[in-house]
């Protein structure tokens, strides 16, 4: 198996024929950074789905290790009747980790994402943003070694997105777990990937792909260079030629 | 109805822009929140004075007493007689209060049973639906002749009534509650290889707590209603429950105790209303936004 996350002309047809996903092919590497960007409703989520086994490949083949995936969803899905720490605990909690273990464990993660303060608040006391820290915290819990993002960022305000950008680009320089990430912001693929890859409109191929040269760690300036401003024009560009 | 209302109150609560500060509710009791219910007892009393000195014809006044006649007879007269008095009345409430009590912890069990199963299987669900949503339709009293032939004792057919009065929403609600758990988080179970029991324990049960509080004070309302109502279909001598006093003291014209023990039994139905939900703020108005319809 050449990469932590491998895709081999992997395609989706849903039961009433829609084409959903064309073939892709493509592997995300240990230590590697991917971000994939296409059209609404390409069939980015689907990779995922697929890749996390909550959906099944009509053709091609996913390798991954489904044992340590880590998913984040696009709402954080932190359950309301359980305080901060007691949903970070959830999944270690249904993969039988002993107590003792478990409460270690949520206590350095928790120290990770910055809710030192914050585990005894329901999540209704919680802003978006923090919300979005607790759900990634429940999946480091596991230490997974592979990492899909499906656009978790895109319901928050600009400023705390940049934000988050910079504490998820911290944990993965930390934890060197593979990345898939999917979004609908360029300058957010550019920003925090490795290589990102230019998905077709529906059904999705993958159609361009771009390594990223900027060195980690990356800071927030790196937006307002002029090579980022063109590679994020070259993606864009892509994209647009993608959509037709 | 509280129905409506507590279905709304159990609606996801709107999200808040992503980095502002997270509403605080506020418990201020404002000054409209005692004068209203001020105002509306004042007109209610008024109103009654009114029916019983001038509206009502001077013959059938006898039927509706005035209050301060009420308060002397039926709340300060503790026994006239086997019947009449406070202490008859109160006799014949808690014997209500018992069967409605045993029927609503019956109507609990077996409910919560039956909506986990009905939501766990497919086909106990399809199964059961139809004659669960007749059942609630269905003209209970009507069959009364049929619970005195087949179930002996008193007690217990007062307890059936009340079982089949309060059954259908706590059933609808908890399996409203199991089933409508989000997708998204269904999905996290899956993704970390949740079986059946951790996903009803861990996850359909907790979310499904708004709803099941909905559900239980509609059926201990109910189940208030179920046991007044049966007391006038099953009753043997001695003590009688408050449905059958009540019906004594119409029979004999007895204004006073009438008005009396009607005032109590509405007094139970609210208590118990109340009852549950301070029980339902106490178990979920933590992480619930609101408990209470309103």
């Amino acid at each position: 198996m050449a990469g932590a996350l491998s895709f081999k002309n992997v395609g989706m047809t849903f039961p009433d024929g829609t084409r959903a996903l064309g073939g892709a092919t493509f592997d995300v590497n240990p230590g590697e950074f991917v971000t994939v960007v296409g059209p609404s409703g390409c069939g980015k989520s689907t990779l995922l789905r697929i890749a996390s086994n909550l959906e099944t490949a009509t053709d091609g083949v996913c390798d991954v290790d489904r044992d340590s995936i880590g998913y984040v969803f696009q709402d954080a899905t932190l359950l309301p009747w359980r305080t901060v720490a007691k949903n970070i605990e959830l999944l270690a909690e249904l993969h039988g980790v002993d107590k003792a273990e478990r409460e270690g464990r949520v206590h350095s993660v928790i120290d990770l994402v910055g809710l030192v303060g914050f585990e005894d608040k329901y999540p209704k006391q919680l802003s978006g943003g923090m919300k979005m820290r607790a759900s990634l915290a429940r999946s480091l819990v596991m230490k997974p070694r592979v990492f899909l993002f499906d656009e978790p960022f895109g319901a928050l305000d600009e400023i705390t997105r940049e934000r988050l950008n910079d504490e998820l680009l911290r944990l993965f320089r930390l934890e060197g777990f593979a990345g898939l990430f999917i979004t609908h912001s360029i300058s957010e693929a550019v920003y925090l990937s490795t290589r990102v890859l230019v998905m077709s409109s529906r059904p999705g191929r993958i159609v361009d792909s771009f390594d990223v040269p900027f060195e980690y760690p990356r800071a927030h300036s790196l937006r307002y260079e002029p090579e980022f401003a063109e590679l994020c024009g070259e993606v864009s560009t892509a994209l647009r030629g993608a959509l037709v | 109805m509280t129905d409506i209302k507590s279905e709304l109150a159990v609606m996801p609560p709107s999200t808040h822009g992503p980095d502002d500060a997270p509403v605080e509710t506020t418990n201020r009791v404002r000054a409209s929140d005692i004068i209203g219910p001020t105002v509306v007892f004042v007109l209610f009393i008024g109103f009654w004075y009114a029916l019983s000195t001038t509206i009502l014809p001077e013959q059938k006044r006898f039927l509706l007493p005035t209050p301060h006649k009420v308060l002397k007879e039926g709340f300060f007269t503790w026994q006239v007689g086997e019947q009449r008095g406070l202490f008859p009345i109160l006799r014949s409430m808690w014997s209500s209060i018992q069967v409605a009590l045993i029927g609503l912890v019956i109507t609990i069990v077996i409910g919560t049973m039956l909506a986990t199963a009905m939501a766990t299987r497919r086909w106990v669900e399809r199964a059961t639906w139809p004659y669960l949503v007749a059942l609630q339709s269905a003209p209970i009293l009507a069959m009364t002749p049929l619970i005195r032939a087949l179930i002996d004792g008193v007690q217990t057919q007062r307890v059936l009534v009340v079982v089949l009065i309060a059954f259908f929403p706590i059933v609808n609600n908890t399996l409203f509650g199991l089933l409508s758990v989000e997708k998204s988080q269904h999905e996290l179970f899956t993704l970390h290889g949740a079986g059946k029991w951790t996903r009803l324990m861990k996850l359909q049960f907790p979310a499904a707590m708004p709803n099941i509080f909905v559900g239980l004070r509609i059926s201990a309302g109910l189940s208030v209603i179920g046991a007044v109502v049966g007391d006038f279909y099953f009753r043997q001598g001695g003590v009688v429950g408050i449905g059958a006093q009540i019906d004594i003291y119409r029979g004999r014209l007895w204004g006073s105790e009438l008005v009396a023990a009607i005032l109590l039994a509405s007094v139970f139905g609210l208590v118990v209303f109340i009852a549950f939900g301070f029980l339902s703020k106490v178990a979920i108005g933590k992480w619930h936004t609101t408990t209470r319809g309103q």
